[in-house]
């Protein structure tokens, strides 16, 4: 199933450069981020796929050596019964990459977490605020490097008898 | 350094969780209003932007965060099975739904889930179904509360407070058990367990069965939940809606027959889907006779489970339920996504790991309470404010697990 969506990916998009996912459960591609939209849209709607259910959207901060971020997308078709991973990599500095919100409105809320979280901006997202964190939150928590600010609204927020990992 | 206190601020409140709509951008007759977060209806700390017609709902904003715990930061700073206690506290009616998918997660990534022993399989099955009936009972008794009913509230809790018990003898905790662990289980099971259970489940079926008659088919209840909030079915795939709620939606999609994982091939039982019956299919009235319906196959999982834990994989002197629990929890490096099917729908979790360490470089959950409360605009346009509670509740949303 995997090299039949390989097949469809690269006779429908020009020039789209598919590597895979090392060690991946399911397996899937690494997919430029400039071509994540039209990839989205043509595994949700062709026909030999369908996959009309975003499972997942998750941020991963990959640290400030590898300087890059990431987008992964869980895909699973209800009719075909398949998995699919999905993920873009971002450059760390300004991660951003285009909504899939059009396709999945459920992703609406996954981005904004991811947004929240990890401060990757999602391009032509309809509402991208902060979702769990308060609106003046400063820095994006899960970043590996987050550092958090010493007071909130006058509340301590490190704890002095906090223990270090 | 000094610990400070809270300082009062009149502007705190506007800065950290503003309003989506401002009242500039209103039309004649329309107004804002806020409902909780410290609301009875509302099931926890959800607060809910209503933009109102006189008492036409005509848009509604939730904002969430006011229970959120930072899980995914735990999980990045500790080992896995320090982790598995976290879960517990997501959806805190389901403990043990969370700790299975949790754990059978990090089994996949060490390549043991092929090895757990068969009884250990089984008790899983009886905790989580267990589980499964207290967390529909919370949601059929508190729905029914929620629009005026208040006896069958009480009868549910009853009967709730005794598979708790049960779980309180299994596990030592009510409700947040970490009894599932990884690659095995705390305990086995108490010794005369497994006649108790079956001794509940005789008690429970005319109990369920009281119940779909004071409340499911009851008129009022009837007139009250057909035809409100009606989810269609593409709408609810579309928004990543799973578990009964799309089940009532007229979708057989179950993951305990899908991806047919733990022993769930070996066991027969029906997926009960809506089928509009007291109006149109994916309303109120369904989402909450599914739950009712799943209960009693909840309870024939159990019945046959207890069957073979009582014969075939029968208690012995030498079993133990944590001969497989591994030593040191250190995956290979790789990516995991593993869903599993909770009271509330669809529970997945994405693991990232590296191979060198024993603390995952990512591990995100993806709750399915947050996908159906992100529904919850959609389906609450143009309704009577009275029905917008009457949706809420039906959705049977935990915010311990919308936030996390």
């Amino acid at each position: 199933m995997l090299d039949q969506i390989q097949q469809l990916l690269s006779d429908q998009i020009q020039g789209i450069s598919l590597e895979p996912i090392p060690h991946s459960t399911p397996a899937g591609f690494i997919i430029p981020s400039a071509n994540i939209h039209a990839v989205c849209e043509l595994l949700h709607s062709h026909p030999s796929c369908y996959f009309d259910h975003l499972a997942c959207l998750s941020g991963v901060d990959d640290g400030v050596e590898a300087n890059t971020m990431e987008v992964v997308y869980t895909l699973y078709s209800i009719p075909h019964d398949v998995h699919l991973s999905l993920k873009v990599v971002l450059n760390r500095a300004y991660p951003e990459v285009a909504s899939v919100c059009d396709i999945w409105r459920g992703a609406n809320w996954h981005e904004r977490e991811a947004y929240d979280l990890f401060g990757i901006q999602f391009s032509n997202h309809p509402d991208l605020r902060r979702i769990l964190l308060p609106a003046d939150w400063v820095g994006f928590p899960m970043r590996k490097d987050y550092e958090e600010d010493t007071a909130y609204h006058g509340m301590t927020i490190k704890h002095p008898d906090v223990l270090k990992p | 350094m000094k610990q400070t206190t809270y300082q009062y601020n009149d502007q705190h409140l506007s800065v950290s969780e503003p309003l989506k709509f401002s009242e500039k951008e209103l039309k004649s007759e329309e107004m804002i209003f806020n409902l909780g977060p410290q609301h009875p209806s509302t099931h926890g700390v959800l607060r809910l932007e209503v933009i109102t017609d006189g008492e036409i709902v005509k848009e509604v904003v939730p904002h969430i965060g006011y229970l959120h715990r930072c899980f995914e930061k735990h999980a990045e700073k500790l080992p896995y099975n320090q982790t598995l206690p976290f879960t517990d506290r997501m959806d805190y009616v389901a403990a043990m739904n969370n700790e299975w998918a949790f754990a059978m997660g990090v089994e996949r990534m060490l390549g043991i889930d092929k090895d757990i022993p068969k009884r250990i399989e089984y008790i899983r099955v009886v905790v989580a179904e267990l589980n499964r009936i207290a967390s529909h009972f919370v949601a059929i008794g508190t729905y029914g509360m929620d629009i005026g009913a208040f006896t069958p509230f009480l009868w549910m809790m009853r009967d709730r407070e005794t598979i708790l018990r049960m779980l309180e003898w299994v596990s030592g905790a009510r409700m947040l058990y970490n009894y599932i662990w990884i690659g095995g289980l705390y305990y086995d099971l108490p010794v005369g367990f497994e006649e108790q259970c079956q001794k509940f489940c005789t008690y429970l079926k005319p109990k369920l069965k009281d119940v779909d008659d004071l409340l499911i088919t009851n008129k009022i209840f009837i007139d009250r939940t057909a035809n409100v909030g009606v989810l269609d079915k593409h709408l609810a795939i579309n928004y990543g809606v799973t578990g009964p709620n799309l089940r009532a939606a007229g979708m057989c999609y179950d993951l305990r027959k899908v991806d047919g994982y733990g022993v769930y091939p070996e066991l027969q039982f029906d997926v009960p889907i809506g089928t509009g019956e007291k109006g149109t299919t994916g309303d109120c009235w369904d989402r909450t006779w599914v739950r009712m319906q799943e209960c009693h196959q909840s309870l024939r999982i159990i019945e046959q489970c207890l069957e073979k834990l009582m014969t075939e994989h029968k208690r012995s002197a030498d079993f133990d339920p944590r001969a497989f629990v591994p030593k040191k929890i250190r995956p290979k490096e790789q990516e995991l996504y593993v869903r599993a099917e909770n009271p509330k729908g669809e529970l997945g979790f994405y693991f990232r790991a590296d191979g060198r360490s024993d603390i995952p470089l990512r591990c995100k959950s993806r709750g399915p309470s947050f996908s159906h409360l992100s529904v919850l605009p959609e389906i609450s346009r143009d309704v009577m404010l009275a029905d917008l509670f009457a949706i809420v509740g039906s959705l049977d949303l935990v915010m311990g697990e919308v936030d996390r």
